[in-house]
C-alpha cells in the first residue's frame, strides 16, 4: 500500500530533523517500498499462474476415441464402419457426440481408420458392397476400398484419421478436414 | 527554482527534477503521500491501532482473489458448482485462491471484531466520532452481507442448505417475512434465480457500498483524528507521526496475515463438497463458525416467542450498538472507569463465545447430528478427492440418444446419418449454414407432408442442394419419425 513511500525523504513538520534522521527515514522508506515490491510480485505470482492457465494448458482437446479391439478387425477383408463417440472438451464442460468411421486395410495390409465425411463437399459415404467401392450419395464421388479416389468432383481421395493401439485397442483421433482442396488439411 | 508558480517547489525539496518531480508538479502526489503518512497520533505509535489497516489489506485482497475468481466462475445452478469444482480441482492455484478468498471472509471477521473491541474498550467512539461509528457499524454490517451472500456461490450441499436456513430465518420477521425471503430467493424456492441475486449483491452491490464507506470511514476518522490513549489527563504528551513506526506496526499485522492464510490455504485448502441436491432430506445444515452463536440463538425462539428472538431483541441490540456515541456522552475513557461498558462487553463476548461454543456441544452429543454431520464431512471428503470430471454439454448428442425411446425414431436416426442429412442439416438436425434446422419442424408438417416433401422437393429447396429421397417405405418411416422427434 506504501510502495511510494521511497520517495518521501527529509524533515516534515513536527518531526525530529536533523540530516541523520532524515537519511534513517529515507533509508527505511527504501527498504520498506523494495520489502512491499517483493511482497507483492510473490502475491501476484499464484494470481499469475492462476489467469494464464489456459494458455500453459490445454483447456480445450479432443480425446481420442476407442473403436474396438485390434484382434476383430484382423480378419477385415472389406471396410466396416463404426460409430465412435468424440468427446471434446472445453474448459469446465465437454461435449459429446458420435461419428460413423471406417476400418479398412491399406495396400500393404495395414489397419486404416477413414472418416466417413466426403472429402468433396461433407456428406456422409456409404459403402457399396456390390460395386466394392465407396459411393458418396450427394454428388457421386466414388472411392477405393483403401479410400483413394476413383472418380467424380473430389479433389482427393478419404481422409485418414491418426490411430493410435492401447492394450489391444484400436484407438483414433478424430479431425475435421478442408474440404475441396486436393490437400488433406485440419480444421479442427 | 524554475517554477513560475511561487512556493510549488518549495515544499518538495527534491520535487522539480526528473520525471517524479514533474509527475509531482502535475498531481501533488508528495503531499498527498505526506498527509498520509505523516498523519499525527496523539501518545504514539501502539499495535492497539493495527487492525483498522489490516481490514483494508484484506478487503484488498478480497477484491483481487474475487476478480481473479470471477475469471471462472459462472453464476448459474447448472454451472456453479462445476466452475468452482474446476477451479479448485483444475486450474493452477485455483485453490489457493480460492481458499485465500474463503478463509479471506473468516479472517476479516476475527480482526473486525478486533477492531471493533478496541475501538470500544479504548472508547475511541466517544466525542466527535459519532458518524465514524456509524460508518463502521454499518460497514460491519455490510461485511457480514459480503460473508453470508459469498457462502452460497459454490452451489455445494453445505452452501445451498446453510443458505436455506438462513433464508428461512428471515422469514420469521413478522407481516414482511415471506416477501423478504422471497426477495432474497428470487421466489418461493431457492434456485437459479437465488444465485444469480446473490451473486449480483456479492460481487456488484455490496462492495460498492464498501468502496464508499471505506473512503468515508478513512475520511472522517482523518477529520477526527486519531483519539490515542485513553488517559488523555496529560495534554503534552507527545505526538508522533504515523510514519515510519506506526506504518511498520500495521505492516507486521499484515505479514502475519499473508504469512498466516498463506500457510493456512497451502496446508489446509478449503474443501468443496459434493453438488447442492436439494431432494436431500438427511442433510443436517451449519452456518460458517461466525454465524454460529446467531444459528445457536435462533434455535431457542418458537411460535409467538419468535418474534421477541428474531426481531425485537436483535433490533433493540443493534439500535444500541449504533446509538452508542448518542447514549454514552460521557467522554471518560479509561476502561476501569467504565465498569457499566465493559460489564457490557465482556457479556456480550461471554454470549456470543457461549453460544457458539454450546451450538457445537449439542451436535457433538447428539448422536443422530454427530453421525450425520461425519457422514457430511466423509462426503466432502470424497468428492474432494474425486478428479475434475467435466460437464456434459447439453449440444452432447449422447444425451439426445438416451431421449430417443422410440425404436422407430432410433432407426430413423441411424438412416438421417446414413442418407447424409446430417451433412447439411447438422447432427441431431440442428441446422449448419448450408441447410435449415429441422428441430421443431413437427409444428410445421405433417408426417405425409413431410413424406412428399422428401420424395419430391420445391423448387427453393432443390436449389438450396436437397436431392429427392429415394427409400424403401419402411426407411422412410423411419426417417420421418426421427425428424419429427426432433424438438
Amino acid at each position: 500500500m506504501f510502495e511510494g513511500e521511497a520517495e518521501s525523504e527529509s524533515k516534515v513538520k513536527g518531526s525530529p530533523s536533523g540530516p541523520s534522521h532524515a537519511s534513517r527515514r529515507s533509508f527505511l522508506g527504501v527498504l520498506l517500498g523494495l520489502g512491499s515490491l517483493v511482497v507483492g510480485a510473490l502475491l501476484a505470482v499464484p494470481l499469475i499462474r492462476f489467469a494464464l492457465f489456459p494458455l500453459l494448458r490445454r483447456t480445450t482437446q479432443l480425446k481420442n476415441s476407442p473403436v474396438g479391439e485390434l484382434s476383430e478387425f484382423s480378419p477385415l477383408t472389406e471396410p466396416v464402419m463404426r460409430t465412435v463417440q468424440i468427446e471434446q472438451v472445453d474448459g469446465w464442460r465437454k461435449a459429446v457426440s458420435e461419428k460413423a468411421i471406417y476400418v479398412t486395410k491399406d495396400s500393404q495390409g495395414q489397419l486404416r481408420v477413414l472418416t466417413s465425411i466426403c472429402p468433396h463437399l461433407g456428406c456422409t459415404v456409404p459403402w457399396n458392397k456390390e460395386k466394392n467401392q465407396f459411393a458418396c450419395p450427394c454428388h457421386g464421388a466414388t472411392f477405393a476400398a483403401d479410400g483413394t479416389r476413383v472418380s467424380g468432383p473430389s479433389l482427393r481421395g478419404m481422409d485418414t484419421l491418426e490411430t493410435t493401439v492401447q492394450d489391444g485397442q484400436l484407438l483414433v483421433r478424430f479431425q475435421y478436414f478442408r474440404q475441396l482442396v486436393s490437400d488433406k488439411e485440419v480444421i479442427g | 527554482m524554475h517554477s513560475i508558480h511561487p512556493g510549488e517547489s518549495d515544499s518538495s525539496p527534491r520535487g522539480d527534477a526528473g520525471l517524479w518531480g514533474w509527475l509531482n508538479r502535475r498531481t501533488g502526489l508528495d503531499d498527498l503521500l505526506r498527509g498520509a503518512l505523516d498523519e499525527p497520533i496523539p501518545g504514539g505509535a501502539r499495535f492497539a491501532y493495527i487492525f483498522g489497516s489490516g481490514l483494508l489489506f484484506i478487503f484488498i485482497s478480497q477484491v483481487i482473489t474475487g476478480i481473479f475468481l470471477a475469471l471462472y466462475y459462472v453464476p448459474s445452478a447448472d454451472h456453479a458448482h462445476t466452475t468452482v469444482a474446476y477451479i479448485t480441482k483444475a486450474v493452477t492455484a485455483g485453490s489457493f485462491l480460492r481458499s485465500l478468498h474463503a478463509y479471506g471472509a473468516s479472517a476479516m471477521v476475527v480482526v473486525l471484531f478486533l477492531h471493533l473491541s478496541q475501538t470500544y474498550i479504548y472508547g475511541s467512539y466517544k466525542g466527535r466520532r459519532e458518524l465514524l461509528w456509524l460508518s463502521g457499524c454499518v460497514l460491519f454490517g455490510l461485511v457480514l452481507a459480503m460473508a453470508f451472500t459469498g457462502y452460497l456461490l459454490p452451489w455445494d450441499q453445505r452452501a445451498y442448505f446453510a443458505t436455506a436456513v438462513g433464508t428461512n430465518a428471515a422469514s420469521e420477521v413478522p407481516w414482511i417475512g415471506e416477501g423478504l425471503r422471497r426477495l432474497m430467493r428470487g421466489g418461493t424456492e431457492m434456485g437459479t434465480l437465488t444465485i444469480s441475486r446473490f451473486f449480483v449483491a456479492h460481487v456488484f452491490l455490496i462492495p460498492a457500498c464498501i468502496f464508499a464507506l471505506v473512503a468515508s470511514h478513512i475520511f472522517l476518522f482523518r477529520k477526527a483524528g486519531a483519539a490515542g490513549p485513553v488517559n488523555q489527563d496529560h495534554p503534552k504528551e507527545k505526538v508522533e507521526l504515523f510514519y515510519p513506526r506506526q506504518v511498520l506496526m500495521d505492516l507486521s499485522l499484515t505479514a502475519l496475515l499473508i504469512v498466516g492464510l498463506g500457510l493456512l490455504c497451502f496446508f489446509v485448502p478449503m474443501q468443496l463438497g459434493p453438488p447442492a441436491n436439494p431432494a436431500d432430506t438427511q442433510y443436517v445444515p451449519r452456518p460458517e463458525w461466525y454465524y454460529l452463536p446467531i444459528f445457536q440463538w435462533l434455535k431457542y425462539w418458537h411460535g409467538s416467542a419468535a418474534i421477541v428472538g428474531v426481531l425485537v431483541i436483535p433490533t433493540l441490540l443493534a439500535l444500541a450498538i449504533v446509538a452508542l456515541p448518542f447514549l454514552d456522552r460521557s467522554i471518560e475513557r479509561r476502561p476501569w472507569k467504565r465498569p457499566v461498558a465493559m460489564a457490557a462487553y465482556a457479556f456480550a463476548v461471554f454470549w456470543l463465545v457461549g453460544l457458539g461454543l454450546r451450538s457445537q456441544y449439542l451436535d457433538r452429543h447428539d448422536p443422530g447430528v454427530a453421525q450425520q454431520l461425519a457422514k457430511q464431512k466423509t462426503d466432502e471428503d470424497e468428492y474432494a478427492k474425486k478428479p475434475f470430471e467435466p460437464e456434459l454439454s447439453s449440444a452432447s448428442l449422447a444425451e439426445a440418444n438416451v431421449t430417443l425411446a422410440d425404436p422407430l425414431a432410433a432407426k430413423g436416426k441411424t438412416i438421417f446419418e446414413r442418407q447424409s442429412c446430417n451433412a447439411c442439416h447438422g447432427d441431431g438436425g440442428v441446422g449448419t449454414a448450408a441447410a435449415p434446422p429441422l428441430v421443431g419442424i413437427s409444428a410445421k408438417f405433417s408426417p405425409d407432408q413431410l413424406a412428399e416433401l422428401f420424395k419430391h422437393p420445391t423448387a427453393k429447396m432443390i436449389a438450396g442442394g436437397m436431392p429427392p429421397i429415394d427409400l424403401p417405405p419402411d426407411d422412410l418411416k423411419a426417417l420421418i419419425a426421427y425428424v419429427e422427434s426432433l424438438k
